[in-house]
C-alpha cells in the first residue's frame, strides 16, 4: 500500500503509548480509528495537552470546541493547521487564516458566491459530473469510489465555478496532499505545493486582466475591499488558495464516508432508496459522525477553557469531529442515526468561521450520494481490498474498494 | 391555542442556512446567506413542529421560539 496517505507516516514521530498526555493526530491508530481514543482522551480532561507540535491542546467536549470558536481574543486563526514546525507566516488564506477586525469584511466578499440560490444554479452540472464518473467504471461491477468517484466530484465542482479547466483537477489534488498531509512534517512539500498553486492562479489572474468573464475569479477581481478599492492580487491569491484547499479534499472526504457507511449498512442504504426525501437529513448525520474537518488555532494570551488553563504558545486542534462524537451534545454520539430529529452538529465550524462553503458542500454531498444510490443501489466492501484514510486534518477514505450487487 | 413566533437573532447567526432548508415557509436569506424570519416571525397554523425543527438544529442557537 505504498501509495497510501498513512504510509507517509514518518518515523521521527514515536508510536503513542500515553494517548491523554501525549496525542498526536498523525499516530497511525489516530489516522484508522481516532473515536475511542477521543473517548479516552474526553473521560480524561474536557481539554487535554502534547508536547508534540510544539506544545498543542486539544478540547475534547462539544462545550470545550465552542467555547474555543467563539473566543476570537485569546484564540487567532493566523495558523490553521497543527504542524511539526511553526514558520513565519506567509501565504496567508482570507479570512480562514482572518481574525477579527479583518475578518469580516474578507468573508463578505465570498459570501454571496456560495448561497443556497447559488449553489442550485451549479447542482445541474455536479449531477452531469457524477453520472460521467459512474459511466467510466460501472460496468465493471466494482471500483474503488474514493480513486474514481468521490476524489472527482468536489474538483471539478470548483473549478467549474472558478472558470478554469476541470481537467485540471489531478494538479489540485497533488497541491493539497503536499500542502494538507506531506506538509505537516515536511516544510519543503508545503512550499513546493504553495508556490506552484501561486503560480497557477498568477497565469489565470493575467489572462483575466485582459478578458474578464463571470467566474468566480474574476468577480473576485473586479470586487472592491472595505477601503472601496479593488482587492490587492495577493488577497485574491490567498482567497483562490483558500477555495482550492477548503473546497476539495473537506467534500471528497465527506461523500467518502458516506459511501462507506452506506457499504457496510445495507438498512440505511435501503431505506434511502425507498425515501430519497430523507437524504439530506441522513446527510446531516453523516456530516455530524464523519465530519472530516479538524480546524486549528493559536493561543496568544492565556486563559481558562472549561475549567482547563490554556497558555500562549500552544496550538490548539480544534476537533469539531470530537465535539460531534460529545455524548453530552448527542444522544447515541457513537450510532449513526438517520432520521436523528435534532443535529446542531458543528462540522463547518462554529461562530465567525463557519465553512464558507457549506451549501457547497452540503449539495455536491447530498447530489453524490443520490446520484450513486440510484445508480449502484446495492453495493459493499470489497472484502479482498483495503479501506485507506487520510492523515491530519482532513479524515476521508482515500481507498475504498466497493463490489456492486447484492451478494458475491 | 398560543401562536408561536420566532426570531433570528442576528449577532448569532452565521449563515448555516439549516433554518431555511428545514423551513423555508418560516425563514429566508439574505444576499450573504444570513437567515432572518419571514415577516414578523408570526408562525402560521400547521408549521409549528417546522418552528422547532428549525430551533433544535441551529448550531449557534441564534433561533428564538416563543409562545404568545
Amino acid at each position: 500500500m505504498s501509495d497510501s496517505p498513512s504510509a507517509s507516516f514518518l518515523p521521527e514521530h514515536p508510536p503513542v503509548t500515553d494517548w491523554v498526555n501525549d496525542f498526536d493526530h498523525t499516530d497511525p491508530t489516530w489516522t484508522e480509528n481516532p473515536f475511542p481514543i477521543w473517548e479516552e482522551l474526553r473521560a480524561a480532561s474536557p481539554v487535554v495537552h502534547t508536547e508534540r507540535f510544539l506544545g498543542c491542546y486539544m478540547p475534547t467536549t462539544y462545550q470545550a470546541v465552542k467555547e474555543i470558536a467563539y473566543d476570537t481574543e485569546h484564540f487567532s486563526s493566523r495558523r490553521v493547521i497543527v504542524r511539526d514546525v511553526r514558520p513565519d507566516i506567509t501565504a496567508r488564506a482570507p479570512p480562514i487564516t482572518s481574525d477579527p477586525p479583518e475578518h469580516k469584511p474578507a468573508k463578505q466578499l465570498l459570501l454571496p458566491p456560495f448561497t443556497p440560490d447559488a449553489m442550485k444554479k451549479l447542482e445541474p452540472r455536479v449531477r452531469a459530473i457524477c453520472n460521467e464518473l459512474i459511466d467510466k467504471f460501472i460496468a465493471d461491477g466494482q471500483c474503488d469510489a474514493a480513486a474514481r468517484y468521490t476524489k472527482h466530484i468536489p474538483v471539478r465542482a470548483i473549478a467549474h465555478m472558478l472558470g478554469i479547466p476541470e481537467k485540471d483537477g489531478d494538479l489540485f489534488i497533488k497541491w493539497i496532499h503536499q500542502i494538507l498531509e506531506l506538509g505537516i512534517k515536511d516544510d519543503n512539500e508545503l512550499m513546493s505545493g504553495v508556490r506552484e498553486m501561486t503560480g497557477y492562479f498568477v497565469s489565470h489572474l493575467e489572462q483575466r486582466k485582459h478578458q474578464p468573464g463571470d467566474d468566480l475569479i474574476s468577480q473576485l477581481m473586479l470586487a472592491k475591499g472595505p477601503d472601496g478599492q479593488p482587492l490587492s492580487d495577493e488577497h485574491v491569491l490567498g482567497s483562490l488558495r483558500l477555495l482550492l484547499i477548503a473546497g476539495i479534499d473537506t467534500t471528497w472526504s465527506a461523500i467518502g464516508s458516506s459511501l462507506w457507511h452506506l457499504a457496510r449498512t445495507p438498512a440505511d442504504r435501503e431505506r434511502l432508496i425507498a425515501e430519497p426525501a430523507l437524504i439530506p437529513t441522513a446527510i446531516e448525520e453523516f456530516l455530524r459522525a464523519y465530519s472530516p474537518v479538524t480546524m486549528a488555532r493559536e493561543v496568544m494570551k492565556e486563559t481558562t477553557i472549561s475549567g482547563c488553563p490554556v497558555k500562549s504558545g500552544n496550538m490548539v486542534l480544534l476537533s469539531f469531529p470530537a465535539a460531534n462524537r460529545d455524548p453530552a451534545m448527542f444522544p447515541d454520539a457513537d450510532k449513526v442515526v438517520i432520521d436523528r430529529k435534532e443535529n446542531r452538529h458543528a462540522a463547518f465550524g462554529l461562530g465567525i468561521h463557519r465553512c464558507v462553503g457549506s451549501n457547497l458542500a452540503r449539495m455536491e454531498m447530498t447530489v453524490a450520494v443520490e446520484e450513486w444510490l440510484k445508480r449502484i443501489p446495492d453495493f459493499r466492501l470489497d472484502p479482498t481490498g483495503k479501506v485507506t484514510w487520510s492523515e491530519g486534518t482532513v479524515r476521508g477514505p482515500r481507498q475504498l474498494p466497493v463490489l456492486f450487487g447484492r451478494t458475491a | 391555542m398560543s401562536k408561536l413566533k420566532i426570531r433570528v437573532d442576528q449577532d448569532k447567526c452565521q449563515g448555516h442556512a439549516r433554518c431555511k432548508s428545514l423551513a423555508p415557509e418560516l425563514f429566508e436569506l439574505d444576499d450573504y446567506g444570513n437567515a432572518h424570519e419571514i415577516g414578523d416571525g408570526t408562525v402560521p397554523d400547521g408549521l409549528e413542529d417546522k418552528a422547532w425543527l428549525a430551533q433544535t438544529n441551529c448550531p449557534e442557537i441564534a433561533i428564538e421560539v416563543t409562545e404568545e
